[in-house]
């Protein structure tokens, strides 16, 4: 049995211990918002919140989260993932929209570390892979949502 | 066009103030001519019954319901995989009903004939966008009767849009209609005295009005028109204005549905162990040991393929790992990327070729040139591209239930009707005992026009007692069982005369050709070793005015199995003809800009472009050191699209910095759309031009996931600036038209830096690199 903290709520899952996190949201709790695309960790479709910072689920086996803190796309009372969303829909961000979730988490993370990112600071932090190419717009909404004014940020979250 | 001129008195205008045309006219100039046409919008509306409707919605027809509280809700028939077809498409209808944009909502239509993609065939035909000759306006004509006839609820292509143009709006002005009618017979007042506006019928001389959810019940029980005007395109409230995609705030919360994401009750998971090589099947297999493995329920056989089935996805991969499987010996388990290289290669120096165009007298030029005393000259080059893998990031996935001979399907799919036809024929049923749901799709590109996961789905779901099946493949399973691009060889011979001029272009384009396997493996029925035309789009349809001209198709064999991959073979044609008309540009001592602009004078769309793309990108000014520019132009899917690349080189890696794109796609219906699949298009076609690469040894392909398939990241991500020309033209496509040119712009400017021409993709500098060289572009 393995314990941990998801989007705030207590959770615990019966499973094999080296069932990794991603395959534990998504068959095993139905979080569906967190999406399988390598399963190497080399995509970021996966990228979830542990302790507040970006990790690829499909690499991190579930017994490395006993007894911590899980939060995903679904989460909600997150202000800076809630800026970031609002900023997506801003800049109609998604294509097909299937990395979005891992985008978005990974931006929310970035932001957390770097309220003002410059562009080398997006560039390092985000490595997800984007089929559709929505890079671009991407870029903007992280800068759009770093500079929002702080009522509108209040409003967002 | 003369589509906009032809009102005529027929029509009777419920609203004298909004200049209308009648469709026929429109048809006939869009090239439907009587006897072999395709059935006509008008014919297209089908019954109101096509629709299912719930909470109280009413149907109009086969494409608009429309609920008591006014949400009026349109069907659209195509996959919606991030082009915004759920956003676009419901447009379209909504303008020509005057609905208010805030009650509109896009629903997946049910697979049925009059949602056939009656555009989809006009990638196979030779004419380009200003060809409105006969002979293409009939070629266009019977294209759309074979959409049509094959029923054809695809999407791909580039084509949703244009198939949709018409039926879209027609059915949208002809549910109007209908609310008219039902609101003056309410009032009792002529139907020409009332007019629509924001989801109400308005009659003006009393001030009344009603909303179409007060009138759409009665509005069912009229007869609708046979004839219906549709609005001029300056009447447009919405079509051309940038409207937020529908699809996107599901797209930002993890709510969104995608077909890996659907859960059915008593499902069971299934991944499978797939031949190594194309075409070989299980000689043995031994799951003993995978069974004994927590949550494993069986371990099968399908056709090329062990299948584990487990209760859930991850327990059924890890044990794949278990089962000991043996493979048939195929007669290609020794092929590796160079005996195809050489094959290719022996092809294009001897093998007949099929000639696409031969204009003038190509061969009789390049001897004169090459003639000594001539004082011209000839030119070579060969160029190459490998093959490509889609790597859409939702993996291949598909669940299928068999039971009491009926078979359900979930599956991101962008070919509706083929994918039910399959299914049936796998299972061994009727295909209307096939329902299929469409979940959104987490990437198409092309690889999702393919049904071999439904057909191996379907397989398994045969043997697991009536249970759905859940078939997830692993991403290597997606980069080594793909229907690739097809790797592509290209040989070209140019004349120049003594002041450099071009006389002759020659060009020889060898690769394996897709539509025919796609026929083969879609349509069996239909399949034939013809001329492709896909294989070879975007070389022979070049816009230049050049005097001598031969292009033709060498198509080569391979067990390689190869399909649709975005802009298909525009994809490397592109890349080919474009480098190839710098090298001659280069050859003449002309600047590329003009060396094109000079031979464009029969085609002032192209020209238009390409003089559009130049002046945004600051053409021939000059750059900080380091950097230059490069020029492409490509007519593909419809449309025409030029792009400037800016490049810079740092310790031998490319670096592209800035893109400019500029489209003509005709009548533009969500222009931020038209943006965002440009810059797309651009991103998806540099991972492509710096990266992208899928090789073969042993008779399998060598790469696995993204570590070794790489993908341009937001570091690599060039500035990209998209200008879209705004004219009254027929609707072109968008998914596609931004790929073609960025290879050779990209390639191109290289050359300008560097000196270093680029023939082969990926883009692979010499070691050391020619000192950058002072160039003006």
């Amino acid at each position: 049995m393995t314990a941990f903290t998801l989007n705030g709520r207590p959770t615990q899952v019966d499973v094999e211990p080296d069932m990794p996190l991603l395959w534990v949201l998504r068959d095993e709790l139905g979080h569906t918002g967190t999406k399988f695309g390598c399963g190497v960790g080399a995509c970021g479709a996966c990228t979830v919140h542990l302790n507040g910072s970006a990790v690829r689920a499909c690499v991190m086996p579930v017994s490395a989260v006993e007894g911590q803190s899980v939060s995903t796309i679904e989460a909600t009372g997150d202000p800076i993932l809630a800026r970031l969303q609002a900023a997506w829909i801003e800049h109609q961000v998604p294509q097909c929209g299937y990395c979005q979730s891992g985008m978005l988490m990974a931006a929310a993370s970035l932001l957390r570390q770097t309220p003002l990112p410059s562009d080398a600071d997006i560039d390092s932090a985000m490595t997800n892979i984007c089929r559709c190419g929505t890079l671009v717009r991407v870029r903007a909404a992280i800068h759009s949502a770093a500079s929002a004014p702080l009522s509108s940020r209040t409003e967002a979250a | 066009m003369s589509r906009n001129s032809r009102t005529t008195s027929v029509a009777r205008p419920a609203d004298p103030t909004r200049r209308r045309f009648l469709i026929a006219g429109a048809a006939v100039s869009g090239g439907l001519l009587v006897g072999c046409g395709a059935p006509t919008p008008q014919e297209r509306l089908g019954q109101a019954g096509q629709l299912p409707v719930q909470g109280g919605q009413v149907a109009l027809n086969g494409w608009v319901k429309i609920a008591p509280d006014g949400v009026v809700t349109v069907a659209v028939p195509r996959a919606e995989m991030g082009q915004g077809v759920m956003t676009a498409l419901p447009m379209l209808l909504a303008d020509e009903l005057d609905a208010r944009w805030e009650d509109v909502r896009a629903e997946v239509a049910p697979v049925d004939q009059i949602y056939a993609n009656q555009a989809m065939m006009l990638n196979a035909l030779p004419f380009g966008v200003d060809d409105q000759g006969w002979v293409a306006r009939m070629g266009s004509a019977l294209a759309q009767r074979a959409g049509h006839a094959l029923h054809l609820q695809v999407t791909g292509g580039s084509s949703s849009i244009r198939d949709a143009w018409l039926p879209l709006r027609v059915a949208g002005a002809t549910a109007r209609a209908l609310l008219v009618q039902a609101a003056a017979a309410r009032w009792q007042v002529p139907a020409s005295d009332c007019r629509t506006q924001a989801g109400r019928v308005l009659h003006a001389g009393s001030g009344r009005s009603l909303g179409y959810g007060e009138l759409v019940a009665e509005a069912a029980k009229l007869s609708p028109p046979t004839e219906v005007p549709l609005k001029d395109p300056a009447q447009f409230t919405l079509i051309g204005r940038s409207a937020p995609r529908q699809d996107i705030p599901a797209k930002v919360d993890g709510s969104a549905v995608f077909g890996i994401d659907v859960r059915v009750p008593d499902m069971v998971h299934a991944a499978l162990i797939q031949a190594p090589v194309f075409g070989a099947d299980v000689a043995r297999f031994d799951g003993a040991q995978a069974l004994r493995r927590r949550g494993v329920r069986q371990v099968l056989r399908i056709p090329h393929a062990v299948a584990v089935i487990a209760d859930s996805g991850w327990r059924a991969r890890q044990a794949c790992a278990d089962v000991q499987v043996s493979w048939t010996p195929t007669p290609h388990d020794s092929v590796s990327s160079a005996d195809i290289a050489r094959d290719a290669d022996q092809a294009l120096k001897t093998a007949s070729g099929t000639g696409f165009v031969d204009r003038g007298d190509a061969e009789q030029a390049l001897a004169e040139a090459a003639r000594p005393g001539s004082g011209g000259r000839v030119i070579e080059a060969r160029y190459h591209a490998p093959y490509l893998a889609h790597a859409a990031l939702e993996p291949i996935n598909c669940i299928a239930q068999v039971r009491d001979g009926r078979v359900n399907l979930w599956v991101p799919t962008q070919s509706a009707s083929l994918v039910r036809w399959r299914a049936a024929q796998v299972a061994g049923v009727d295909t209307e005992h096939v329902t299929l749901h469409q979940p959104l799709l987490g990437g198409g590109f092309g690889r999702r026009l393919e049904v071999d996961m439904v057909e191996q789905a379907v397989q398994l779901a045969l043997q697991t007692e009536g249970r759905p099946v859940k078939l997830v493949w692993s991403r290597e399973d997606d980069t080594r069982h793909d229907f690739y691009r097809p790797a592509a060889w290209a040989d070209f011979r140019a004349a120049l005369d003594a002041k450099g001029q071009l006389l002759a272009w020659h060009n020889r384009v060898a690769a394996q050709a897709p539509s025919n396997q796609a026929t083969a493996r879609l349509l069996p029925w239909a399949a034939a070793d013809s001329p492709d035309k896909s294989q070879i789009e975007g070389a022979f349809d070049l816009p230049y005015d050049i005097a001598h001209l031969h292009v033709e198709q060498v198509r080569l064999t391979g067990h390689v199995p190869v399909g649709f991959w975005r802009s298909v073979g525009h994809s490397y044609n592109a890349f080919f003809t474009e480098c190839f008309a710098d090298e001659v540009a280069h050859a003449a001592g002309v600047d590329p800009l003009a060396w094109r602009r000079a031979r464009l004078a029969g085609h002032p769309r192209h020209l238009a472009v390409l003089e559009r793309v130049a002046r945004e990108a600051a053409w021939g000014q000059a750059l900080p050191a380091g950097r230059a520019r490069g020029i492409a132009l490509q007519e593909s899917f419809g449309s025409i699209c030029a792009q400037v690349a800016e490049v810079s080189v740092d310790e031998g890696r490319v670096r592209v910095h800035r893109v400019v794109c500029a489209i003509d796609c005709g009548v533009v219906v969500n222009p931020d759309t038209v943006v965002a699949q440009m810059e797309g298009s651009i991103v998806f076609a540099l991972s492509a031009a710096l990266h992208g690469e899928i090789t073969l040894a042993q008779g399998r392909v060598q790469q696995a996931s993204f570590p070794d398939y790489d993908m341009v990241r937001l570091a690599q991500a060039p500035r990209i600036e998209v200008h879209i020309l705004r004219n009254g033209h027929p609707p072109g496509g968008v998914g596609e038209p931004g790929v073609p040119p960025l290879a050779p712009a990209v390639a191109n400017a290289l050359f300008a830096l560097t000196g270093q021409r680029v023939r082969s993709l990926p883009i692979r500098l010499d070691a050391a690199p020619a000192a950058p060289k002072a160039v003006a572009a």
